[in-house]
């Protein structure tokens, strides 16, 4: 019958369409983002924050860069604990992303200094070899227009200061997105939590074994030449020429690293590869 | 009963845009497959990957996909209603508004002028203008079906009510935004509510922009080619009601493992399981009405791009509800095998199909014989190759990374870090411009081909055609 009639047709199927549609998008606003979702310390983005993320989705950064950890080990050993609904409430529109060409960012905020930052966005290559990301140096010519980011915050509603806007005259779109991303993932403590003690007595299983010194000087390379220089004489982070102090001691900064200070933490790289940087690192000093 | 005078001019148009951005699509493609292996080739501000990406996917499915759409069943609802269109103006509005529209999205876009959400960029003027452009075609599409005078409608014509009706649905619901200045907007929904509304319309606008209108061409074209009907209608309905009622269900199995509550996961996980059956109901009709026919598939072009193009959907309806299952989505999801999947799609199925339509279209529409057979073979050959080098080697590519990901030492500390993962994938992503090429290639071969049949081609003799049409 109904395929006779066209009125009839278009009525049924819109029903169809209607039920998945109301059981799986309508019903859920019931129970997603509600009080119970609410973490009491995700605050919303401050102005400088809020333009940043605005520069973010400008620039499309979420098409190669998601913004959820899932909880599966090895995503919460690589980007940090993973995400919950309650630190989404401020984000419109969401961010989750659906390709990882680059690494998650859910959790960057805090884990590197702002001179990281700054530094691989104008040349991602000079920190990172071999990334394939596009150079962002061009942000810092682009100067923020205080009145329509406090606009922004009007309509969505953001509590912020005149001298919070005051302060955006002449800050550009570099130190926006920067300010952004020291953000993401911070609204809780996570990394005070996640935070593994090394328990026991540490013994170092290549005490005065100089045939991992080269094993040691590649791993170093990869993860700290960035900021603390291809031949340890520091940048963005401190000069490693003078290191005295037990291999134990030293082991425990690269697991946990120094998070106040930028410095993130190397408990995933595994004990193994640990140790033979400590070698590295302690033999370098040396010189 | 006395042949209805059709309107093919506005055919003709729709199908000459569709091909344009089609190109520029692909085009677009080769570009930032091109950026991500060598980021030298990233121009700031408007060049850069994060801005073409999206534009090269609106003009993949708004363009190309929507476009074709357009001429296919602004001709086959004459056709299949015995009825001229109900307004010939309205289509004419529909035409440049059409262009209006893309070309708007397209600077747009370039100019950084975003929402973010995938699939669904176009900031809300742009919104306001594909809602007036879908309104025009749905008016003349649904005012044509209710004049016609053919008492019966042939199931092309539900696909094409059911994808009017469910696009609009979708676009109102997931474009609603706050606007904060001309080009600038936050979106209504916030975080979880925000994901799980976009990955409603974002899984589900494949279902109405990218299934069912090529289903509702496949159905079309395939008797036409073949001279013999369709298998069972049976089996299209029962398929394209259960189609319609499964599709809206699945749309959180993108956010598997997310903060999304998990019985919306899992309802969208069973339900992407299920989809299998209606998708597969209209694959086998498909193959069962080829019965007696498989010589086709060897002298009628037509016959070998509509047959593999229904194989890849087959494929592609298989590989999706698989990413579908919690398990091989925490391995594959956010990997390289995705824009596999999505291009085996794209590629393999939606622009086959297409394909195939517009060489039925235009012989057609213009009264002239196709100017070579042997090229539309070429072109055939060519975009298989292509699609096949370009997502074999993504899956490749997919599988490895999401092995180097999840690989732990023995003392349960990662592997690789991600830089040592990603640098893997560039041999895959060279692979992924060298198939986009060849596809471009075979994509420039058939526009040489539609081009001469419309300067050169044979004039059909004009009793051949009105036999031809005279079906319906």
């Amino acid at each position: 019958m109904w395929e006779r009639k066209p009125v009839l047709l278009l009525v049924l199927a819109t029903a169809a369409i209607m039920v998945g549609t109301i059981v799986t998008m309508i019903l859920p606003f019931a129970w997603v983002n509600t009080d119970a979702d609410r973490i009491a310390t995700v605050t919303p983005y401050n102005p400088l924050e809020q333009e940043g993320r605005d520069i973010y989705i400008r620039e499309g950064c979420n098409n190669c860069h998601t913004q959820t950890i899932r909880p599966l080990v090895t995503e919460v050993l690589r980007y940090g604990d993973y995400s919950k609904s309650g630190e989404f409430v401020y984000d419109r529109p969401f961010l989750w992303g659906s390709k990882r060409t680059g690494p998650d960012l859910a959790r960057i905020g805090g884990k590197y200094p702002d001179a990281w930052h700054y530094k691989h966005m104008e040349s991602p290559r000079a920190m990172v070899p071999r990334s394939n990301m596009p150079d962002y140096g061009w942000l810092k010519n682009n100067l923020l227009d205080p009145q329509s980011i406090r606009h922004k915050m009007d309509v969505l509603g953001f509590p912020y200061k005149q001298a919070e806007i005051d302060a955006l005259k002449g800050k550009n779109e570099m130190d926006a997105i920067v300010a952004y991303l020291q953000k993401l993932g911070t609204g809780i403590p996570w990394r005070k939590t996640a935070e593994t003690l090394v328990v026991g007595e540490l013994h170092n299983p290549y005490q005065d074994d100089l045939t991992v010194l080269d094993a040691g000087k590649a791993l170093y390379m990869q993860h700290c030449a960035a900021c603390h220089g291809e031949k340890l004489q520091g940048e963005i982070g401190p000069e490693l020429t003078d290191l005295d102090m037990p291999d134990a001691d030293l082991y425990q900064i690269l697991f946990n690293g120094f998070p106040e200070d930028g410095m993130p933490p190397f408990s995933a790289i595994g004990s193994d590869r640990l140790w033979k940087m400590v070698n590295f690192l302690k033999n370098e000093a040396k010189h | 009963m006395e042949k209805p005078n059709y309107n093919t001019d506005i055919v003709r148009s729709f199908i000459n845009w569709g091909i344009i951005w089609g190109l520029v699509a692909i085009l677009v493609g080769v570009i930032v497959s091109l950026q991500m292996v060598e980021p030298a080739l990233n121009f700031p501000p408007y060049l850069t990957f994060g801005r073409l990406r999206p534009l090269h996917t609106n003009a993949g499915i708004y363009g190309w996909a929507v476009g074709t759409t357009f001429a296919l069943f602004l001709y086959m609802v004459q056709r299949l209603c015995k009825t001229r269109l109900w307004s010939d103006k309205l289509a004419r509005f529909q035409l440049w508004f059409f262009n209006a529209t893309i070309i708007t999205a397209a600077i747009t876009l370039l100019l950084g002028y975003t929402t973010s959400k995938e699939y669904h960029e176009l900031e809300w003027p742009v919104d306001i203008m594909v809602v007036i452009l879908w309104v025009a075609f749905a008016i003349n599409i649904i005012m044509t079906i209710i004049k016609r005078r053919e008492e019966q409608m042939y199931i092309s014509l539900w696909y094409m009510m059911a994808s009017i009706v469910g696009v609009a649905i979708l676009y109102i619901v997931d474009g609603a935004e706050v606007p904060v200045s001309l080009f600038k907007s936050y979106s209504a929904y916030a975080g979880t509510n925000d994901a799980n509304v976009h990955w409603w319309f974002g899984h589900n606008a494949v279902a109405m922009v990218l299934t069912a209108p090529p289903l509702a061409m496949f159905y079309y074209v395939l008797p036409k080619s073949t001279g013999v009907p369709i298998y069972s209608h049976r089996m299209s309905i029962i398929a394209f009601w259960s189609l319609i009622f499964m599709y809206l269900w699945t749309g959180a199995h993108h956010l598997l493992w997310t903060p999304v509550p998990d019985w919306i996961q899992t309802l969208a996980m069973a339900f992407s399981v299920m989809l299998i059956a209606p998708s597969w109901g209209s694959v086998f009709n498909g193959y069962l009405s080829m019965r007696g026919q498989w010589h086709q598939m060897r002298e009628n072009y037509l016959v070998k791009f509509l047959i593999i193009g229904i194989t890849f959907y087959g494929l592609q309806t298989l590989q999706g509800p698989m990413q579908a299952i919690r398990s091989f989505s925490a391995f594959i999801h956010y990997t390289d095998w995705v824009p596999a999947h999505i291009h085996m799609g794209t590629m393999g199925w939606v622009s086959m199909i297409a394909f195939a339509s517009i060489y039925y279209l235009v012989p057609r529409v213009y009264g002239r014989e196709l100017y070579s057979v042997p090229l539309a073979n070429l072109h055939f050959w060519l975009i298989l190759i292509g699609q096949l080098i370009w997502t074999i080697s993504l899956w490749i590519a997919g599988v490895l990374q999401a092995g180097m990901w999840t690989a732990t030492n023995s003392d349960g500390s990662l592997a690789y870090s991600f830089m040592e993962t990603m640098v893997e994938m560039y041999p895959y992503w060279w692979a992924r411009v060298f198939g986009g090429i060849i596809f471009l290639i075979g994509v420039l071969v058939f526009i040489y081909n539609l081009v001469m049949t419309t300067r050169r081609g044979e004039i059909s003799p004009a009793s051949e055609r009105a036999a031809v049409e005279g079906r319906a």
